[in-house]
């Protein structure tokens, strides 16, 4: 594989050169072609995007025919755009080429995560501050505005709750099963394991009108149904906001989907704990419960934490569920709800910003760790 | 009594390894653990297995009953198909199903490719800043996706580029949005990859472009499958997006369920057939292709 690719090889070697001759100069051509190639190919294929959207039926209004042709421009476009990102960059004098093509290599990507990700950020910091139709800056009156209303301090005390609970219980459930499924044969362990993953599969939505089933308020639904066969009346469950139940009947939806996740992870980091530590723990006549908690949970400890902080991040922004089953009523809402109604049904856009502020404000510490056990990792690398 | 109650318990049990069964591989058998995962199994396609139920009974029936009960009795029950029937015409969720499928390819590929050389960049070059670049990367994973929803309006509706509604204006959000995840996924992978590869390569002439095409993304197969898979499970999935930024001509399946569980009496018996629709592709990709996701989801996160 190796030998192939070195006879296609055109241009000097970047290595030898340093010793042998003097450095590479600049090659005006090859510069050119790749800059203009570059701007050629970003042109078209931006052009036939935007044709996708303005003019549909040039493409005869064929939806599949659009998603071909932008899957293969789309993969083609980008393809061509490095292929002259690469020429550009070879094209500059060597010492300048070595420097500038992890920054080329960078470029799309970060180019995506500026506009969709920091651009907006900055964006809504700034409309956090202005009126219901950003027309105005009204200082910091949406933050006194969401302060001040009730519905807010419900909204997080509700995301408090589901933070406190839905990862805690997620990864329990999550270690429980792992530890178990180990104990059974390779095939009960792999079926074992395939029902409990499956859920991940499905979307917050469908998940929602797979419990709706569950949660039905008359007879048909089969926590009814349980609650019947111990005396009870029916319940309409999703409007029950004594105990915030209603609220936690929601968390287990989520749970039931992430459960899978935490296994996954979990299992293979248990399938890593070294063989000998459990048996050195086993000679000295310690009890399984012994050796779960003493010699496996502290081996697994960097994983449980990994998965904590993946659904802790999950739950923070949770929406689908909340917004198709109760739509925030019943003292059900949550942070992430409440901005897409100010936002979209009260056309209240500066305090919808300021809630997204606030929602930012509460991940920096989860992003500090992240940062903080990245960093870590790397050393130990 | 007694005695039933002693052999559940696992640590009582582990005591005498000698006196229980023992598996093909000569591990002792734990009841305890056998008793318990049949239980969760069980608790964990219920739901499922209810909806898969409900969405062959009729209206009447699944509105006075509940759906064990047509399967305790399956002869008397009315059993019908007219839900997936009235599903594909009346809402019209064939369209949608092409429409998800036309949002969720693209949306899935296109992200990799840009993230594919970002990660390369992060794991075989040296650059000035590449540590903060990198560690920014690990900072906006976390940004919640609704910090971008009112800018973006602004850039892609009326007021900017008109292109709101189509499909283009999801693919280049899901791509975006997509990016920070993908970079790093990516890149954790391409670094337990020996980099005396690389240096045999340079030695031998290639350029880091052949080198990328040549032996790093071959090379990096099981992460790229498993990135992929995760992320046309998000977008498919996805009910925000798609909800505010396609025309209701371009509504993915999701967002026709969605607008579904809004339903009430006439048409209510719809959703469940509707919801069993709409996870019959995400369902099939994810068993078929579990085993690259398994491996390429602990081989990037179980490492430290």
């Amino acid at each position: 594989m190796t030998a192939r690719s070195v006879e296609t090889t055109s241009g000097p070697d970047p290595t030898e050169s340093r010793e042998i001759s003097a450095p590479r100069g600049a090659d005006p051509v090859k510069l050119g072609i790749g800059i203009v190639g570059m701007v050629a190919v970003a042109w078209l294929v931006g052009n036939l995007f935007l044709a996708f959207a303005y003019y549909p039926e040039w493409f005869a209004n064929s939806k599949i025919l659009i998603g071909a042709l932008a899957l293969v421009a789309g993969v083609g476009g980008a393809y061509l755009f490095f292929l002259f990102l690469n020429m550009a960059v070879e094209g500059l004098p060597e010492r300048m080429s070595e420097k500038a093509t992890p920054y080329a290599y960078l470029f799309p990507g970060f180019g995506a995560i500026a506009l969709m990700l920091l651009y907006p950020t900055i964006q809504t910091i700034n409309y956090s501050f202005a009126n219901a139709d950003s027309t105005e800056y009204v200082g910091l009156q949406n933050y006194q505005d969401i302060f001040g209303s009730q519905e807010f301090r419900d909204s997080i005390l509700n995301n408090v709750l589901w933070l406190l609970i839905v990862p805690a219980v997620t990864v329990a459930i999550g270690v429980v099963v792992a530890v178990l499924a180990d104990k059974l044969t390779p095939q009960g362990e792999k079926i074992a394991k395939s029902v409990i993953f499956a859920p991940m599969a499905i979307s917050f939505v469908g998940a929602s009108a797979i419990w709706l089933l569950v949660y039905a308020f008359d007879t048909t639904g089969l926590l009814n149904a349980i609650w019947a066969a111990f005396g009870g009346d029916p319940v309409a469950w999703l409007n029950t906001s004594t105990a915030r139940l209603n609220s936690i009947l929601m968390m287990v939806i989520l749970i039931w989907l992430q459960v899978g996740f935490a296994m996954i992870l979990l299992s293979s980091a248990i399938k890593g704990v070294p063989e000998d530590t459990i048996e050195a723990a086993r000679i000295d006549g310690a009890t399984e419960l012994q050796i779960f908690w003493q010699v496996v949970i502290p081996q697994i400890k960097g994983t449980i934490i990994t998965v904590f902080i993946t659904v802790l991040i999950l739950v923070l922004k949770v929406f689908d569920i909340v917004y198709v089953l109760t739509n925030g009523n019943f003292k059900s809402n949550v942070i992430a709800n409440l901005f897409f109604n100010r936002l979209f049904a009260d056309d209240q856009a500066g305090q919808a910003a300021a809630i997204v502020v606030i929602l930012l404000i509460a991940v920096l510490p989860v992003l500090w760790y992240q940062v903080r056990h990245f960093r870590e990792e790397e050393a130990g690398r | 009594m007694s005695t039933t109650s002693a052999n559940v318990t696992t640590a009582t049990v582990e005591k005498k390894p000698s006196r229980r069964r023992r598996m093909s591989d000569g591990r002792p058998r734990s009841i305890f653990a056998i008793v318990v995962m049949v239980l969760l199994c069980l608790l964990w396609t219920m739901p499922t297995l209810g909806l898969l139920v409900t969405s062959f009974r009729t209206r009447e029936d699944a509105a006075s009953t509940g759906w064990w009960s047509a399967l305790l009795n399956p002869i008397t029950a009315n059993w019908t198909t007219a839900n997936y029937s009235g599903v594909f015409e009346g809402q019209d969720m064939g369209t949608g199903f092409i429409n998800s499928l036309v949002v969720a390819i693209p949306a899935t590929v296109i992200p990799i490719m840009f993230a594919a050389f970002a990660a390369y960049a992060f794991s075989f070059m040296d650059f000035r800043g590449k540590d903060l670049l990198f560690v920014s990367i690990v900072a906006v994973m976390v940004v919640p996706i609704q910090v971008a929803f009112a800018p973006m309006l602004d850039i892609l509706g009326p007021r900017g580029l008109g292109i709101s509604g189509q499909y283009i204006s999801v693919w280049l959000l899901h791509t975006g949005f997509g990016m920070p995840l993908a970079i790093y996924t990516i890149r954790n992978y391409m670094a337990t990859l020996p980099r005396t590869v690389i240096e045999s390569a340079k030695i031998d002439g290639a350029t880091h472009f052949q080198t990328f095409w040549k032996l790093i993304v071959p090379m990096s197969v099981p992460v790229i499958a498993a990135f992929a898979i995760l992320q046309f499970l998000w977008v498919w999935n996805d009910l925000l997006i798609a909800k505010l930024f396609l025309n209701s001509g371009n509504a993915t399946v999701i967002v026709q369920l969605q607008q579904l569980l809004g339903t009430q009496g006439q048409g209510a018996e719809l959703l469940t057939a509707g919801a069993f629709v709409s996870m019959v592709l995400p369902m099939a990709v994810f068993f078929a292709l579990q085993r690259y996701f398994v491996r390429g989801l602990t081989s990037g996160a179980v490492k430290g």
